[in-house]
């Protein structure tokens, strides 16, 4: 495989990691713009723990991923009593305040940044990604994203039918902080190198974009938004200087056109109720 | 009123928004396995009673007491394992799920502990809940629309719909707030048949806001009446048909026709 081809899928798979971090807390209802913030802690503890203490990557980064749980969970609390713009506001804040921390830790090398010395490669990274995808699909065929969905939807009925609502929001935006470092742990040990400056704002919002233009409604939603972004400039390539002004503008068309996203949760079922009406006829035949 | 064997009492309940009084020292009881017609004009504060009882709004003052427990001071989440269900006047059901998502949804109640969060409702075939809310989704005629995304269907489908989602907690008290708004005589005929049907069947309690006084007289066998946030009359129907401040409340003063909203 060409190191070319290799780095976009890289690049795609923990854009996929990432894009399921920020989708879990959106189908909730909230809008998480520290997704970097998380996927930070998760990058930098996975990396400290695979150089400091030798532990395989293979360890370290879930371990990271749990670390950014760990921290989401502790804000979540405070945070989600915040909603709409003022909760994207805390959750902002809360990823500069980590980004900012660390330029000031110096144990993991501060506004130099940290090199790490494991490294892993597209099968491993794959791996993880396949491994982010399955689980948030099989989490979404639970009650749980039913759940979730309902609790997006009408919070005060979801409380009236017995729905932890509180409860349900913690978990999703846990869940997601804790997916976000795994995210953070994989590039860590693709790179060898991570910095400060990498986990800004504009990763998070790219990241939050993912999901917006793939579609919140659905679990393969955040899959298609993540493709979309990182192949399209690739495909655009031929026009050096324009290529991400056309993108842009594709973008901006595509969100004018379809606000709710390229796929939504109607459209899914639609397609499967063929599916089984089909079937049905077949076996009344 | 001197129901014996009430299964809901409400005890002197007062609430008032700022200097509001919506609901005022009120006190009625609800007789078990009966029908109970909760009517009144436009801003009686039918509506508001239902919300203190299912706890969207917590009460200032007095007890609202379910089967012995008094559920005013139990979270609003947890009143439903309580068994008091409801639907909504402005129909509430979550418009990006399906139909059968919906359903689901009303059976959290009884299988919302982690592992019934956790289990694949909606992957593994033949899975008990999921055939237990298509059964009832058969019953009710709405098994063609299980896959549809509720936001989608007409107004009529999603009133059924409301139904079958309530009737899956499995409430001994069903709180109906104007079940057959919004739907032609036909309608209303049949969705009265089916609600005695089922509350005769499952031994549903029946706490019921409605204008259509046809519709009252048919299902109910005790109507309570309000006005201003107070209890005005209670009684049979054809009883608080013939009340004078019923008429007022309606007519205004000096009504002639014993006509209410219809």
């Amino acid at each position: 495989m060409s190191g070319y081809l290799e780095g976009v899928l890289v690049l795609l798979a923990i854009n996929v990691v990432y894009a399921y971090a920020a989708f879990l807390p959106i189908a909730a209802g909230q809008l998480n713009l520290g997704v970097a913030g998380f996927a930070a802690v998760g990058g930098y503890a996975s990396a400290y723990l695979s150089t400091t203490l030798a532990l395989s990557p293979l360890i370290a980064i879930p371990l990271g991923g749990v670390a950014a749980g760990l921290v989401g969970l502790g804000v979540a609390v405070p945070v989600l009593r915040t909603r709409g713009i003022y909760l994207a506001l805390a959750t902002f804040a809360l990823g500069e305040i980590v980004r900012a921390s660390i330029l000031n830790l110096e144990v993991v090398g501060g506004a130099a940044g940290y090199p790490v010395t494991a490294f892993i490669r597209l099968p491993t990274i794959a791996m993880f990604a396949l491994g982010v995808t399955v689980l948030v699909w099989l989490l979404f065929a639970t009650r749980f994203g039913i759940a979730i969905t309902a609790v997006h939807d009408d919070e005060r009925v979801a409380d009236l039918m017995g729905l932890d609502v509180r409860a349900f929001q913690v978990a999703a935006f846990t869940l997601g902080s804790v997916i976000a470092g795994i995210g953070g742990g994989l590039y860590a040990h693709h790179f060898s190198y991570i910095e400060a400056q990498y986990f800004s704002i504009s990763l998070s919002i790219s990241i939050v974009l993912y999901v917006l233009f793939g579609g919140t409604q659905s679990v393969i939603g955040p899959l298609l938004g993540a493709a979309v972004f990182t192949l399209l400039p690739e495909l655009l390539r031929g026009s050096a200087q324009w290529r991400y002004v056309l993108f842009a503008a594709i973008l901006i068309v595509v969100m004018v056109i379809r606000p709710q996203g390229l796929i939504t949760g109607a459209q899914i079922r639609r397609l499967l109720g063929l599916r089984s009406s089909a079937s049905q006829k077949e076996r009344a035949a | 009123m001197s129901a014996t064997d009430p299964i809901l009492t409400l005890d002197n309940v007062s609430k008032h928004f700022g200097g509001l009084a919506v609901v005022e020292n009120l006190s009625f009881a609800v007789r078990r396995g009966a029908c109970t017609g909760l009517i009144g004009p436009n801003g009686a504060g039918k509506t508001t009673v239902f919300n203190l009882i299912t706890g969207v709004y917590p009460i200032d003052t007095g007890r609202i007491v379910l089967d012995g427990v008094d559920i005013a001071k139990i979270p609003s989440r947890r009143r439903i394992h309580h068994g008091v269900a409801r639907n909504f006047q402005n129909i509430r059901l979550m418009p990006h799920l399906s139909t059968l998502e919906n359903v689901l949804v009303g059976q959290h109640c009884r299988n919302g502990g982690l592992f019934g969060v956790l289990q694949p409702v909606s992957l593994v075939p033949g899975n008990r809940w999921r055939e237990e809310a298509r059964a009832a989704l058969e019953e009710a005629g709405l098994a063609a629309y299980e896959r549809a995304t509720v936001g989608s269907l007409p107004y009529g489908l999603q009133k059924r719909i409301e139904l079958v989602r309530a009737l899956m907690a499995k409430p001994r008290l069903l709180l109906l707030d104007e079940p057959a708004a919004g739907l032609n005589p036909a309608e209303t005929d049949a969705l009265r048949e089916r609600i005695t049907a089922i509350c005769r069947d499952r031994g549903i309690t029946l706490l019921v806001v409605e204008h259509d006084m046809h519709f009252v007289g048919a299902l109910c066998a005790d109507v309570i009446v309000l006005n201003f946030g107070r209890k005005i009359a209670e009684g049979t129907p054809e009883h608080v048909r013939e009340d004078a401040l019923v008429r007022e409340a309606y007519l205004g003063a000096d009504a002639m026709e014993p006509r209410y909203a219809s």
